[in-house]
């Protein structure tokens, strides 16, 4: 275990003290204006409001799938790196939705991201989307991200030598 | 004017993006000639989802492709409203940079229950897509 000494990171602690900083770098996430509430190893969980300028359907008021599909992408994205001990991101390679039920108007939807397995390139997720439990689902997802290999802004920072 | 060229659906197609609060948060359109129509989302600040490497939100990009794919369907159909998604598998091929994206889609099959439709997102190069999307309406009306 030893013989390789590379420090390793609770980087789901680390996105949990940053929860509200992941969402203000993400454009996109701000417009839809959902919030990551909890982010455990490889778990995160997060709640979309009903908000009039995402409505898909003027009739019924209910959301438009977009924004769940956005919702569970960057739930997904973020279970993948709260499941790894380095600080990586991740790219979605694909993602199944499946809608069960429409969103009721006016309700928050709360939604879950599990990263189920990791290997070395590839993360493998699945989320769900609800009112109240996952028993009355609005829809679920089921996503691959690939692991970036670099980090951006040129060579990766050593991190430091506090191992004992 | 030629009736064969003009899509009486075509009209339609406009009114129901300015009636969508959010076909209009997006800030896409559609350009309709005959059956065939191409829908265009014009690049936005706040379509991007990585600031860093200025690409646009993958939600951002299958939610356009979402509403491309909606509006084909009820382009080539006679459903008195744009009908309900059931599913759909995104493919994100390329990263989608800071420009105006394209898309168009096609219906595979229109069935009297559903309908299978395939979309493709593209920005300078049609043969290079961005994002691909495969999606199954539910067109029945009871």
């Amino acid at each position: 275990m030893n013989d390789k000494p590379k420090k390793q990171y609770d980087i789901a602690a680390i996105m949990n003290e940053n929860i509200n900083v992941m969402r203000d770098v993400v454009p996109w996430a701000n417009e839809t204006r959902f919030r990551v509430t909890k982010v455990e190893k490889g778990h995160v969980l997060g709640v979309q409001p009903w908000e009039a300028h995402l409505v898909g359907d003027p009739e019924t008021g209910v959301i438009h799938g977009g924004v769940i599909t956005t919702f569970l992408d960057n739930l997904c994205g973020m279970a993948c790196s709260a499941a790894m001990t380095e600080m990586r991101f991740v790219a979605t390679i694909d993602l199944r939705i499946d809608y069960m039920r429409p969103a009721d108007k006016g309700r928050d939807i709360i939604g879950e991201a599990e990263c189920y397995h990791l290997t070395r390139t590839v993360c493998f997720t699945r989320a769900w989307a609800y009112h109240e439990t996952r028993d009355k689902l609005i829809a679920t997802a089921a996503g691959t991200f690939a692991i970036n290999k670099a980090r951006f802004g040129g060579p990766r920072p050593k991190p430091e030598a506090s191992q004992p | 004017m030629n009736p064969q060229l003009t899509n009486p659906r075509a009209d339609e197609i406009d009114a129901i993006l300015k009636r969508l609060p959010f076909a209009q948060t997006l800030g896409m359109r559609c350009e309709v000639l005959g059956d065939e129509m191409t829908a265009i989302l014009p690049f936005q600040e706040k379509l991007i989802g990585n600031v860093a490497i200025r690409a646009l939100h993958g939600g951002a990009i299958a939610s356009f492709l979402e509403l491309t794919a909606m509006l084909q369907v009820f382009l080539v159909s006679d459903m008195p409203r744009p009908p309900k998604p059931i599913n759909l598998t995104i493919d994100y091929l390329r990263q989608g940079h800071a420009k105006d994206l394209y898309a168009r889609a096609y219906v595979l099959k229109m069935g009297r229950r559903m309908a299978s439709v395939r979309a493709e997102a593209w920005q300078e190069n049609r043969a290079e897509p961005v994002t691909a999307l495969m999606a199954h309406f539910l067109v029945a009306t009871e």
